[in-house]
This record gives C-alpha cells, sequence and structure tokens, in this order.
C-alpha cells in the first residue's frame, strides 16, 4: 500500500483521505468537464491500485488453476487462492478458513443457503422469517424456497425511521420458524440492524440466522463469532473487491451437515459412475475452477482497508454521514428515507419535484455520480409509498467537498425544476 | 446549465411534467395496458376509448421522471384522433427520434414532440422517454387491461 495513514487519533485527516483518493485510479478523472465525485460506492466500489496490481500479478505471474497440478504455478496459485480464504477468516474473526467458501456473489450465497440448509431444514408449513427492509437478493431466493417447499415466508415490520420492530421480530419466531434472514446494513435506508440481539432472540428458539453483511463489511468492524451468527455473507466488490467474487461464511458444524450445492470437479473426493463421495468443507461447496483472481484480488482489496484500520474507516465514513444528513436536509424540498439511530453508509433521499432520475441525470453532468431508483428494494419502498429514491453513499476515499458537491448539484437541480 | 442538459429538459418539457394533460383515468375507456420500468420503478397507465379504429379519447396516470410525464402528456395530445395504425407509426419514429436513429425520426412528422431529440444524448434515459409510447401500443393492441408490459 501506497498510502501512510498519520496514526493519530480516530477517523482519518483531510490529508489521509487525500493519499487514500490517489491509491484509487479511477477517481482522478472528469467528467462532463467536472472532477469526478464518486458517491455510488453502495452499488460498487472503486479499486485500489493495490487490488488492480494484485490482479495483474496474478495473471503476468502466477496464473494457474488450482489443487491439481504438481507444476510450480500451480503451487503457487493454490497457496495464493489459500492465503485469501485466510485474509477472509481474519477479517470477519471466523474460527477455521474452513468455514469461508469462496461464491460468485452476497446473492449466490444466500441461494446457496437456501438450495442447501434451506432444502433439507425447511418443509410444508414451515416459516422462512426476513425483514421489511431486505434487498431483493434476500427476498427472492427464500421466496423460491417457500413455494417449492409449500413453507411460508414472514416478513418482520420496520417502523417509519426504517429501523426493525424487535418486539413484532420476536413474536414472529414460532416453532414453524426454520431460518432467520436478515440484512446487517440496509441497502436502501442504511439502518444498522442490531444483529446480536437479533441473534439472541433466534437462538433462544434454536433458530439459525443467515446475515447479508454486503453494505455491512466495507464500513463497519465485522466479528462473525461476537454476532454469533450461524451464516454471514457478502460481495467482494462492494468492499473494494473485483467483481464475481463473494463470501459465504458458516459455522463449521453447521457446513459439514449441509448438502453439496453444485456438483462437479474439486467438490468431490472420488467419482465412480455408481457412486460420488462429496469433499470437505470448504470445497464441497466450491465446485469447478473457481474465480482464482477474484479471490486473490479480494485478499488483497481486505488487506489494504485493513491496513487503513476499519476502525478509522468507521469513524471517518459516520463524520461523512453526519455531515451529509445535516447538509441534504438542509436543501429545500427534501425528506430522508431512512432515519434509524444506527445507520451507516448511505443517505437515501426524495426531492419536492424533482424525480430522483432527472435528479442523477442533472448530478451526472456535474460530475456528481449517485444511485436512483429503487435499489433492488421494492418493498421499503412501499413501505415508504414512494416509487425511487436518490441515493449518496460513501466510502473510505469521499470527503466533505464530494458532500458539498452533491448539495450544489441537488440546488442546481431544484432550480430547473421548482 | 449546460447545453445538452438544456437539450434534455427543454421549456416545453419541463412545462408538461409540471402541467401534464390528459392526466386522468378514463371511465369511458374500452382499452387500456399498464406500463412499469423495473429499472427504476415508473409506472403508467394509459386508457383509451377507441370508436372503430381510432382513438377518441386518451387518459394517462402514474408516476415518473420529468422526461416519462412530458412524454406521456405529449403523447396523449398527439394520438388523440389518429388511428390505430398512426399512432403506431409515429411511436416508430419517436423511438427513432430518441435513440438518434435519424432514418426512422423523420422528426417533422413528429411535430411539438421533436422537442424530445435531447434524449438521444443520455441513452439511461431512453426509456423514460418510451415507456408511455410502450404502454400505449400493449392498450391498442389489447382490449381488456394486460399484464403490465415492461420496458426490459
Amino acid at each position: 500500500m501506497s498510502t501512510a495513514i498519520h496514526r493519530t487519533g480516530l477517523g482519518l485527516s483531510a490529508q489521509d483521505v487525500e493519499q487514500i483518493k490517489r491509491d484509487f485510479p479511477i477517481l482522478d478523472q472528469k467528467i462532463h468537464g467536472h472532477k469526478l465525485v464518486y458517491l455510488d460506492s453502495a452499488a460498487t466500489s472503486q479499486k485500489p491500485r493495490a487490488v488492480i496490481d494484485a490482479l495483474v500479478r496474478y495473471y503476468e505471474h502466477d496464473n494457474a488453476n488450482i489443487h491439481r497440478g504438481v507444476h510450480t504455478l500451480s503451487v503457487r496459485a493454490t497457496e495464493a487462492h489459500d492465503e485469501a480464504r485466510e485474509t477472509v477468516r481474519r477479517f470477519i474473526q471466523a474460527a477455521d478458513a474452513n468455514e469461508i467458501i469462496f461464491v460468485r456473489s452476497a446473492t449466490e450465497a444466500i441461494n446457496l443457503v437456501a438450495e442447501t440448509y434451506g432444502r433439507v431444514n425447511v418443509g410444508e408449513g414451515d416459516e422462512v422469517l426476513i425483514t421489511a427492509m431486505e434487498h431483493h437478493s434476500n427476498i427472492v431466493p427464500w421466496q423460491m424456497l417457500c413455494d417449492e417447499k409449500r413453507a411460508h415466508l414472514r416478513v418482520a415490520p420496520i417502523n417509519d425511521a426504517g429501523e426493525l420492530d424487535l418486539d413484532a421480530f420476536e413474536k414472529l419466531i414460532s416453532p414453524r420458524t426454520r431460518i432467520v434472514a436478515v440484512t446487517h446494513v440496509s441497502n436502501a435506508l442504511g439502518t444498522v440492524n442490531p444483529i446480536r440481539k437479533i441473534v439472541q432472540l433466534a437462538h433462544a428458539h434454536d433458530v439459525p440466522v443467515l446475515v447479508d453483511g454486503a453494505q455491512a463489511v466495507p464500513h463497519l468492524p465485522v466479528d462473525v463469532q461476537a454476532l454469533g451468527c450461524d451464516f454471514y455473507v457478502f460481495s467482494g466488490h462492494k468492499v473494494y473487491g473485483p467483481t464475481g467474487i463473494g463470501v459465504l461464511y458458516g459455522k463449521e458444524e453447521i457446513l459439514a451437515e449441509m448438502p453439496p450445492y453444485q456438483g462437479g470437479g474439486d467438490m468431490i473426493s472420488s467419482v465412480t459412475f455408481e457412486k460420488t463421495t462429496y469433499n470437505v468443507v470448504p470445497y464441497k461447496f466450491e465446485a469447478g475452477t473457481p474465480d482464482i483472481a477474484g479471490a486473490i484480488g479480494l485478499g488483497a482489496a481486505l488487506e489494504y482497508i485493513s491496513k487503513i484500520g476499519m476502525d478509522r474507516i468507521a469513524v471517518h465514513e459516520h463524520d461523512l454521514l453526519v455531515y451529509a444528513t445535516e447538509k441534504v436536509s438542509a436543501v429545500p424540498g427534501v425528506r430522508l428515507i431512512g432515519t434509524a439511530g444506527e445507520r451507516a453508509g448511505v443517505v437515501s433521499f426524495v426531492m419536492e419535484g424533482v424525480h430522483p432520475h432527472d435528479l442523477g441525470t442533472i448530478l451526472d453532468r456535474e460530475g456528481v455520480a449517485i444511485r436512483t431508483g429503487h435499489h433492488c428494494a421494492q418493498p421499503v419502498m412501499d413501505r415508504f409509498g414512494i416509487a425511487a429514491t436518490a441515493r449518496a453513499s460513501f466510502a473510505v476515499y469521499n470527503t466533505r467537498q464530494d458532500v458539498d458537491a452533491l448539495v450544489e448539484g441537488m440546488r442546481k437541480a431544484h432550480e430547473v425544476f421548482a | 446549465m449546460t447545453s445538452e442538459l438544456g437539450d434534455l429538459y427543454q421549456e416545453v418539457i419541463l412545462e408538461h411534467s409540471k402541467a401534464p394533460r390528459n392526466f386522468r383515468r378514463l371511465t369511458s375507456a374500452n382499452h387500456e395496458a399498464e406500463g412499469y420500468n423495473p429499472l427504476c420503478g415508473d409506472r403508467c397507465s394509459i386508457y383509451i376509448d377507441m370508436e372503430g379504429d381510432k382513438i377518441n379519447e386518451i387518459g394517462f396516470q402514474g408516476s415518473g421522471c420529468a422526461i416519462s410525464r412530458a412524454s406521456a402528456s405529449m403523447m396523449t395530445q398527439m394520438v388523440k384522433g389518429k388511428t390505430k395504425a398512426e399512432a403506431v407509426k409515429l411511436f416508430e419514429q419517436f423511438h427513432g427520434l430518441v435513440t438518434g436513429n435519424d432514418e426512422a425520426a423523420k422528426a417533422e412528422d413528429l411535430g411539438k414532440m421533436a422537442v424530445f431529440g435531447g434524449v438521444s444524448k443520455f441513452p439511461a434515459r431512453v426509456k423514460c422517454a418510451t415507456l408511455a409510447w410502450h404502454t400505449l401500443q400493449s392498450a391498442l393492441e389489447a382490449d381488456k387491461k394486460q399484464e403490465p408490459v415492461s420496458t426490459e
């Protein structure tokens, strides 16, 4: 890492962030004549030079298939892939690297659990409990499972601030509940859920908990053992890694009992036409040649932000969020969507008289990239009686000046449409 | 505003988006359809009172951005009194206009709707401009309300 962080106090100084910005080559460009202000990291984060270099280094020096060759390149590739798994383990504080399964994305991780754990443990009349703030990826796989098994999807409500109603959640845990699936941080509202409390409530009824951490790992230190959850999933590309790589964490004793996901090479110990013996975890769930470069890139990303320090990143982003909440709220006609006491990563809002799409187009011409739309969380939009929001999301490389550029663009949009 | 932005948000488009014409549900409708853009969640319902092959009366409802509202509003004004075939032809021309296909566009036929030419510089907004037209086409083809037509 080229960045030398001044290790003084919490958070990041202005110089720290300027140095970090320089680690992200893509940020050094102009869009429509303006300096790029990237406020769409919740959709996908940008990649530091360390990640880009790791991918290039792998393909230029070490590329080979893993777990099969005796030649030097295969040994190097296998070692690098194993190291990446260990880096992920350390990053989320899992007990054992075997509990880290590489998948394509958080979405695939949830589908894997629904199709393996879910298919075995959810039957007719059983229930799957989710919340009203889930991303489509933590709704649809469970809906598909429930349809197949004639089970029921139960949805714990949220309040007007976008916070989970914990009392209602607890009451929805029934003797038929087979799994709870809940997001750590809402992608549309920014709400941080009290995962430890949720896990305690579910475990009191012997119900396992899957946590969707896609929007949490970039922003908060995550310790899966402290959280106590049974599964934790996230995508690499939202935490400064490449697209196409994601992680499923599962407690080893649960993973060991689960049937395989896909069949193929690497997930077997032995194959005859009569019988196949499956490999041990994590390989049982990793059929076929994996995204080796993706895993190595993800490892590089996690090392990069670990060097900066997740505690300091969390403080820096919290400061930005507080600043952005104040500045954005002050623009005429703005209504924040998601005002939970505990929030991370995003400011979601609507502007009277300015549709989010029109705002998005006007901001783009000012060089400011935000997300507009339903954020793959249509039930959340329905809950707040809107079709879409504008969402600015933050990462380690954002500054207060980025927020100022956003607010200036919003004021321009207000002038055009008011 | 920059000139491209000014081309997109022309005064007449802003005016129609703020005060859309024919923004009502037609009780006399014998054709209707619902359009949906899954990318943004925008919705548009079109109600048509057809008299034989002619669009006698037309209204629309729904939620959407300035481009989609203005497009729907101006479209209803333009196709009222037209035959089904004429309306479909206009859609083809409009589609050519907003996608930058000059051959198909023949902007002179589109009259006031030629102001949507600026959309062609904003590929991400083409679906906003065409949602109402897709819905119109679906409504013309169906006498009862169908499954929502999608821009995807």
